[in-house]
């Protein structure tokens, strides 16, 4: 790109952004060429910094009439590549736009601005015994704006949702800069609802300058029991039990025996490293119900076969059994140069068998896979171990990482529960997709951004694309899966 | 599985749909009719569905349920009831022969809503019609996807205009081990709606509220101790529980022969007082009112609140069922529509007159 194009639209851009909003040095552009997927990377013309919402507006206006490519970016924790820069475009950073602007008690509900890390929400209300409730693993550093991009999750989803059950109001920028909003916040709302397209569309919509998100009241009691398992597939099973009984747990967490050992050598947290895998369930309500439930939980567990189940005796205990599996990927991280995270969601009852499809692959490719696994929604995420100073290794963990995703859609699971399509897997959705599908969702974003300006290249594969993956899966003429269907 | 019929007429309906299209056709999506009256009137030839019945895959234990479109939904909560499991948002029927189809394409949701989730909240994904005759499938039958635009939970209230449902995955609940109703008496709707509000801070295994004539009614439900410690704190007086004839409009509240307005608002909000008697349901967000109201003035009042006024049953003809959307709301879904039905052949003028 050539220096002066870059130099003339900064000219432009800091006649309304201040002058440090706008970044143009190719050293300090450097720290936004990529994301949490780091395999991928851009250098973009200019990263633009604005601080309020007329601001997103008029950088939106000059984008529009200049027809300039908008990747938005919050704390830049995606792990599939959404915030990977467009080398003709501008980054646009939400950070600094980090402002909780009210807290409203008796409505339960804050507004705040979409630079506002997620775990700050809860910090800010918990003096008043509320909380925010989904909980993505990066909730330290990810923001709001990001979690709506993506539908964030978290460990506590299947008790309390996604990102999208816990968003009650939206005001948005539209790629032209006009201002629109989404109201939801009396529970019904005329019309289409929007609200389900605009949370999880990986910023291809529009932009998000404010979230008004849903509180909860923090529960009186959280308990955690952790099962002990001879065999990943008693421990999948036990999970079904749990929910057979009746009981949604807080969460269900499970770890096989690689992460285990790998949790367990960083954090201590008291974990059995010769067990194939451990169950951590955790439960939460009223003190009478959480100690009559838990009873009932470990009962399922001792009935599901596992050899030991452990009661937290105490908070510090409950805190100590989440701290391995919450650094389970920095765990990882240690016993590997590198690692690769799949986001593969399946239907509960096919555990033991991808698991099982998971290891055959694994030796296959000779590349060793770790399991964590938000078992109570079906939500896996092997970790594949490599070192990418290893000619070609990447690309084959890659390769390895879409026969997953792709033993996912076959047992009637998705490519990812809470990652997003990004980059990464834009030749899975293919395979997840027909042809008539993708050209709606082509069709919705046209109905937002006409000129496709919002993080194009992502999340919607183009037919050239799907072509070009097919070809290259496609063996003999025969699609890998040739049984399943295409949705 | 044994009582509900399973007839696959998918392939008919996208040849009926296919040709309305090649003949510059329109037609008019009917179930059971149980929710006919919900949204404008519309003259277009029916295309009947509800035939198209049957459980393509129920394993209790997943917590997902996908149907044909034409299920009874009361064959599917008796299904749903032999598993200890329901639906958390509590659907009305309004009729009978209620479908599945019908309760996601009207979106209505009965006293759980607020506490539990609407039927957004648990559609996992959808086989439809579009305008072309073409089948598509979006989302799927796990609790977390997120790939590819939202659509299955797009066509919850969409009222049939964007294409014919023929199959939905929903996420299901697990029966509570007890419920109780209790009653406790609040003069006035401001009064309730800060009670109410004010309880929601507070983690409280409530599952319904309702005031109407200076009486709260409030159901928890949950486990036997969880629900046994809450009434011991709460007070109140046990009562039986109404909450079915709330939900299907029964209750002696909803006078038949008046019209009836739905009013919705955020929770907490005390600032519209509608002088006409009120039920106020879903911890304070919605609102009925019978009698004859000044829908114009009551929409004018709620738009800057956050709120919607929806002239539900009964009102003169000339005055728009829905709440009239903003410009830039209107103009966008007018683009989902066409991208969905190019032609305009579904449900023309049901939702708005502009779509």
């Amino acid at each position: 790109m050539p220096q002066s194009r870059r130099q003339k639209l900064a000219v432009r851009f800091r006649e309304f952004l201040p002058g440090e909003s706008v970044i143009d040095q190719p050293t300090s552009l450097a720290a936004y060429e990529c994301d949490g997927l780091s395999a991928y990377r851009e250098q973009p013309l200019l990263v633009l910094l604005p601080e309020t919402v007329e601001q997103v507006q008029q950088v939106m206006r000059l984008c529009h009439e200049e027809r300039l490519p908008v990747v938005s970016r919050g704390a830049g924790t995606s792990l599939s590549g959404g915030a990977l820069p467009h080398a003709e475009g501008v980054v646009l950073s939400l950070a600094k736009m980090s402002r909780i602007l009210k807290v409203d008690h008796l409505s339960r509900l804050a507004v705040v601005e979409p630079g506002v890390r997620n775990l700050a929400i809860s910090e800010a209300v918990s003096s008043q015994g509320l909380y925010y409730a989904p909980d993505p693993s990066s909730q330290i550093a990810c923001t709001i704006g990001g979690n709506v991009a993506e539908n964030a999750g978290g460990v506590h989803c299947l008790k309390y949702g996604l990102t999208l059950h816990n968003i009650l109001a939206l005001k948005l920028v539209a790629a032209d800069g006009e201002i629109f909003e989404i109201d939801q916040r009396s529970l019904q709302s005329d019309g289409y609802d929007l609200m389900p397209l605009l949370v999880g569309s990986e910023g291809m919509l529009a932009i998000v300058v404010e979230v008004t998100v849903k509180l909860l009241p923090i529960p009186r009691c959280a308990r955690v029991v952790m099962g002990v398992f001879d065999s990943v597939e008693k421990a999948g099973d036990s999970v079904a039990a749990i929910i057979a009984e009746g009981i949604i747990p807080a969460g269900v967490e499970m770890m096989d025996n690689l992460a285990i050992r790998a949790a367990e050598d960083f954090v201590h947290a008291g974990y059995p490293v010769d067990a194939e895998a451990i169950l951590i369930c955790e439960l939460d309500g009223t003190g009478e119900e959480v100690v009559t439930q838990i009873e009932r939980v470990e009962e399922v567990l001792k009935k599901g076969g596992a050899v030991e189940t452990r009661l937290a005796r105490d908070e510090a205990e409950r805190l100590l059994f989440w701290s391995g599996r919450k650094a389970a990927f920095p765990a990882v991280g240690r016993i590997s140069p590198d690692y690769y995270c799949i986001d593969g969601t399946i239907p509960r009852k096919s555990l033991s068998a991808v698991l099982a499809g998971v290891r055959e692959l694994s030796g296959q490719y000779g590349l060793r896979v770790a399991n964590v696994f938000h078992a109570g929604d079906g939500n896996l995420h092997p970790l594949i171990l490599y070192d990418s100073n290893n000619e070609g290794e990447l690309e084959k963990t890659e390769e390895l990482g879409s026969k997953i995703l792709q033993l996912c859609i076959h047992h009637g699971g998705t490519i990812t529960g809470e990652h997003g399509v990004g980059v990464e897997k834009l030749g899975e959705m293919c395979v997840q997709f027909g042809e008539p599908e993708r050209n709606q969702f082509h069709a919705i974003r046209e109905c937002f951004d006409p000129l496709r300006l919002l993080n194009p290249g992502k999340a919607i594969p183009t037919l050239a694309r799907c072509a070009e993956f097919n070809a290259m899966h496609v063996h003999n003429g025969e699609l890998r899966f040739p049984e399943l269907e295409r949705f | 599985m044994d009582a509900i019929a399973d007839v696959d007429i998918g392939a008919e309906l996208a040849t009926q749909v296919a040709a309305v299209a090649a003949a510059g056709g329109a037609v008019e999506i009917v179930g059971s009719g149980s929710k006919r009256f919900y949204g404008e009137p519309i003259e277009a030839l029916p295309i009947e569905v509800a035939a198209h019945s049957g459980v393509i895959d129920y394993d209790p234990a997943e917590l997902v349920i996908t149907l044909r479109a034409g299920c009874r939904l009361r064959e599917v909560e008796a299904l749903l009831a032999r598993n200890r499991q329901m639906f958390g948002f509590e659907p009305p029927y309004f009729g009978v022969d209620a479908t599945i189809g019908g309760m996601v394409a009207s979106g209505l949701a009965g006293p759980r809503r607020a506490f539990a989730g609407s039927i957004r909240d648990f559609v996992l994904g959808a086989k439809i019609l579009d305008g072309r005759g073409e089948t598509m499938q979006f989302g799927g039958r796990v609790i977390k996807n997120v790939a590819g635009f939202d659509v299955s939970r797009l066509l919850v209230g969409s009222l049939g205009t964007l294409g014919v449902i023929l199959e939905v995955s929903i996420r299901v609940i697990p029966m509570f081990e007890t419920e109780a109703t209790l009653v406790f008496r609040h003069d006035s709707a401001d009064e309730h709606i800060r009670w109410v509000n004010q309880l929601g801070s507070e983690p409280y295994p409530i599952s319904a509220s309702a005031w109407s004539g200076g009486l709260s009614h409030l159901r928890l439900s949950g486990s036997e101790q969880g629900v046994c410690h809450a009434t011991g704190q709460l007070g109140g007086d046990p009562v039986t529980p109404e909450w079915d004839a709330i939900r299907e409009q029964s209750h002696e509240f909803f006078v038949p022969d008046q019209p009836l307005t739905r009013i919705s608002l955020p929770s907490a909000c005390t600032d519209l007082s509608p002088q006409a008697p009120q039920m106020i349901e879903w911890g304070g967000a919605q609102r009925w009112l019978y009698g004859d109201v000044d829908i114009d003035s009551l929409r004018r009042q709620a738009d800057p609140l956050g709120g919607s006024v929806c002239a539900f049953r009964g009102h003169a003809s000339e005055i728009r069922v829905f709440h009239p959307p903003a410009p830039a709301l209107l103009k966008l879904q007018r683009g989902i529509k066409s991208s969905f039905d190019p032609a305009g052949i579904f449900n023309v003028g049901k939702l708005y007159p502009e779509l």
